[in-house]
């Protein structure tokens, strides 16, 4: 009985090769690297706030360095993080009510949320540029 | 042989030693940021550029400024309970406890200097 469909076994999940659901990825990228790259975003943040208070000599210098282009990317991440890890949030609290756990539901909802995310970083930009 | 019924000699030793709280009091401040991001990320977002005038004078209305006061409580908060789960679950032993100790500091640090900022701006420097 030893081998009776050789090179037919099914393989177990084989981590370097293993293609990880969306929604692994929603949660890992998603919503933990998301968060803890916000720190540095709330950092870049709370310097700004903290010039602004300062007054206008060493506001112009946080300014500076939040329109040039480390400050775009910087700045520019950071909204893709909040907005990815605000609509994610959303779905992680609905799941906490114990509601839309079906793997189809789950699927959707990632798709609803990235979608969502897109949009509210569309607009985040369009008020970054227009403003 | 403890005069002890076993209910009573586990109470208050599971391994999370608080319950649920940390987990609740995370969705409370995920719930007020839904609310709270919004509010702060577009008034962010239109004032980046505009020049100290500008900006000091937005944050000086009362709505944007304690939207923003809101926003710096809110995440410092929230951003700590987050950052303690997942350092809870990768870091662990006493480095563990010190990144957690340093990264409570750093996020009351946070809050400290947003909420400072935005009273005097709002208050007139």
């Amino acid at each position: 009985m030893a081998d009776v469909n050789p090179g037919k076994r099914p393989l177990s999940p084989h981590l370097q090769v293993y293609r990880l659901p969306l929604n692994a990825y929603m949660s890992i990228v998603g919503q933990r690297v998301t968060g803890v790259a916000m720190a540095a975003s709330m950092v870049l943040i709370a310097w700004y706030f903290l010039a602004l208070a300062a007054g206008p000599d060493y506001f112009a210098v946080a300014e500076n360095v939040l329109t040039s282009w480390f400050g775009v990317l910087a700045l520019g991440l950071s909204a893709i993080g909040i907005w990815v890890h605000y609509m994610n949030g959303i779905r992680h609290l609905i799941w906490d009510t114990g509601s839309q756990f079906g793997q189809k539901s789950v699927r959707r909802s990632a798709y609803i949320g990235l979608a969502a995310a897109a949009v509210m970083v569309v607009l985040t930009f369009i008020a970054a540029i227009a403003g | 042989m403890r005069y002890l019924t076993d209910r009573a000699r586990v109470n208050g030793l599971g391994s999370a030693k608080a319950g649920t709280q940390h987990f609740w009091e995370q969705r409370i401040s995920a719930i007020a940021l839904i609310f709270i991001v919004p509010f702060f990320v577009f008034p962010f977002a239109m004032n980046l550029g505009a020049g100290y005038e500008a900006v000091s004078a937005a944050y000086a209305k009362p709505f944007n400024a304690i939207v923003a006061l809101a926003f710096f409580i809110t995440v410092a908060l929230h951003l700590f309970q987050g950052l303690q789960v997942v350092i809870e679950d990768y870091v662990h032993g006493r480095a563990g406890m010190v990144l957690i100790i340093a990264t409570r500091l750093l996020c009351t640090l946070l809050a400290l200097v947003g909420v400072f900022a935005i009273i005097k701006i709002a208050l007139g420097a």
